[in-house]
């Protein structure tokens, strides 16, 4: 807890303005960072002598359109960052939310850490979170010619076409999807404390 | 004519035995030089991380096997402690020295499979008859223990599904096999699981020996592999890298070591690391490794014999209760009625839990907005960041080598794809 407190209290010196927020929940420190300032303050995170963070262990899109199942207040798509500093033994979470939900931008974060070329291409993919400046931003996971992104809370989770060979055209071909989808067991939220837990 | 022509783009995989399932890789080439290698990935993408917000948590886990196929335990133990740290629930200390001990079983597994497959891409053909032979009887304690060879399910949020089997199932006499060799094969099978554990245990150290005897000093295989695939350690740490990636960089880093989860503060092993960051050295490192989780899965076996206890969390918003119970108490019929139709509630939140896993670093992201399901699940797959960076270490190296990188990497899909 004590290595925590010192990180934050380096965090909030080094980034000063640059920080939008700080948070410690379940030891783990997350701090938000607004895009216009996230190639300064990354590399900061990355160089300081107190922060050190020399590696990017991973890069996600998250939507949060339909979160707790009401409305969402603010933008819609963010970036999250893992980070881990091989030197200090620590670990940091940021994030980073695009400001236009109908055309996310974020800048991109390839030329501080390399590793995270791929990383990115996928958060476009899945998430149609576009990262500016990124030098190949191509899609990754799924098929060529791939319409949507399709890890959207408003894509549904059968997609939209399927594939199956045709045996009249000899070929395989994509079609409209015949099935729906199905819940099987519904999504509940319950009030706090519920059940006395 | 022909001469002038010098670059070729080959198309290698999806259907290349060595492409390690279905890597297409599209390289740019000069002669035989690669100039660039451009992976195209996805085609096993079953988009695990978008099924899992559909269903609750504990339907989510058999996907986990799924993922990296050949370490499946691993992937289920990220996932757990995921959902543990966001419940901040305890584990039993029992069910954390299992937990442990199948980690491990799990990382001789994987790395067996590794060094078969990574010998026959580089030609030698009998290390993989003899990796098998040992893999046989791990898989062995995967089905005593769960049930299922491979796709276990044992490991569930708060503990492991139940307590190891008191005895070690057997052959059967059959058409094939007379009864002299049926007692043959039992011979190690007579007492618990525990004992048949210890006695590989016995034998292992003895194998990895027989492993190296064939490869070590192999002048084919040094060939093949030594100054082939070269990470400085500042490149591997910018890159992503992890695991036996890194530690063959000559950087000691491991999860158990330097943020240690479970018991593995309480055990006694070593971190081996490589020098010079060539296939070579990361081959070393792979074989020291299954030599020290030997040593782990024994020390895991002592305290287990010593220690019963329970295996799986009392609290039953999280587990089940027992079946005794549940037949006879009303307040356990209800909980095990709400916990199989309703699933858990994980409190609002988020979390990163990683495992050093066989291949490297294997983290679950977990966002819940307190319902059944969480709302967002990302899978950090260490294969993904290895693979990402095949491109710079097949950069001037001849077209048989991409094939001995693509085997260094240690290469499995279903955690690359997702």
């Amino acid at each position: 807890m004590a290595t925590l407190n010192t990180l934050m209290e380096s965090l909030e010196r080094v980034l000063g303005d640059k920080l939008a927020s700080i948070k410690c929940a379940l030891d783990e420190v997350t701090i938000e960072i607004k895009p216009a300032d996230f190639i300064a303050a990354a590399t900061l995170l990355r160089d300081h002598a107190e922060l050190r963070f020399e590696s990017c262990v991973d890069v996600c899109g998250v939507d949060y359109s339909a979160y707790k199942d009401s409305v969402w207040e603010g933008s819609r798509f963010a970036a999250v960052y893992h980070l881990n500093s091989y030197a200090n033994n620590q670990r940091l979470r940021v994030r980073m939310f695009a400001l236009d939900d109908d055309f996310p931008v974020v800048p991109t974060s390839v030329d501080i850490w390399p590793g995270n070329n791929w990383f990115e291409r996928e958060a476009f993919d899945l998430y149609g979170i576009v990262f500016e400046g990124h030098p190949d931003l191509r899609r990754i996971l799924t098929d060529y010619g791939f319409v949507g992104h399709p890890f959207r809370k408003d894509f549904p989770t059968s997609g939209y076409v399927e594939m199956r060979y045709d045996p009249e055209q000899g070929r395989v071909i994509y079609q409209p999807v015949t099935i729906d989808p199905r819940e099987i067991t519904p999504r509940i939220i319950r009030e706090e404390n519920y059940g006395g837990v | 004519m022909a001469s002038e022509i010098r670059n070729y783009t080959l198309n290698f995989g999806p259907q290349h035995p060595a492409a390690h399932g279905v890597l297409r890789l599209v390289l740019e080439l000069d002669g035989e030089v690669v100039e660039r290698a451009d992976p195209h990935i996805g085609l096993l993408h079953r988009a695990t991380e978008k099924l899992a917000e559909s269903k609750t948590y504990i339907q989510s886990l058999p996907y986990m096997d799924r993922l990296d196929y050949v370490s499946m335990m691993s992937n289920e133990h990220a996932y757990c402690m995921a959902i543990e740290k966001l419940l901040q629930l305890d584990v039993p200390v029992r069910a954390q020295y299992i937990r442990v001990m199948f980690d491990e079983i799990t990382r001789i597994l994987n790395h067996l499979m590794w060094i078969g497959a990574h010998g026959l891409d580089c030609g030698a053909m009998t290390i993989f008859l003899y990796a098998f032979r040992e893999r046989e009887d791990l898989m062995d304690v995967y089905e005593a223990v769960s049930g299922a060879r491979m796709h276990a399910a044992y490991y569930r949020p708060g503990g492991v599904y139940r307590d190891l089997p008191d005895t070690m199932p057997q052959y059967q006499a059959s058409k094939v096999r007379n009864a002299a060799a049926i007692r043959k094969l039992n011979e190690n099978r007579q007492g618990s699981m525990l004992d048949f554990i210890e006695d590989f245990t016995n034998r292992f150290p003895t194998y990895v020996d027989e492993y190296e005897t064939l490869l070590t000093d192999n002048r084919i295989w040094k060939q093949r592999t030594v100054g082939i695939g070269v990470l400085s350690p500042e490149r591997a740490m910018a890159l992503g890298l992890t695991g036996p990636m890194l530690r063959g960089s000559g950087v000691a880093w491991d999860l158990r070591k330097k943020q240690p989860y479970e018991v593995y503060d309480k055990l006694d092993f070593d971190i081996p690391v490589g020098v010079n960051g060539d296939c070579y050295d990361r081959y070393l490192v792979r074989m020291e490794e299954m030599r020290q989780s030997n040593r782990i899965i024994r020390q895991c076996v002592k305290w287990l014999r010593e220690n019963p206890g329970p295996v799986i969390t009392d609290n039953n918003k999280v587990a089940p209760p027992s079946r005794e119970s549940m037949k006879t108490n009303m307040e356990d019929l209800i909980h095990h009625f709400k916990l199989f139709t309703e699933g858990m509630h994980v409190p609002e939140g988020e979390a990163y839990a990683a495992v050093e896993h066989p291949k490297g670093e294997f983290g679950i992201y977990m966002v819940s907005d307190g319902a059944n399901k969480p709302y967002r699940l990302k899978i950090r797959a260490p294969g993904f960041a290895h693979l990402a960076a095949l491109d710079e270490m097949a950069r001037g190296h001849m077209l048989s080598d991409v094939v001995a990188i693509i085997g260094t990497q240690d290469i499995v899909f279903g955690e690359i794809d997702r």
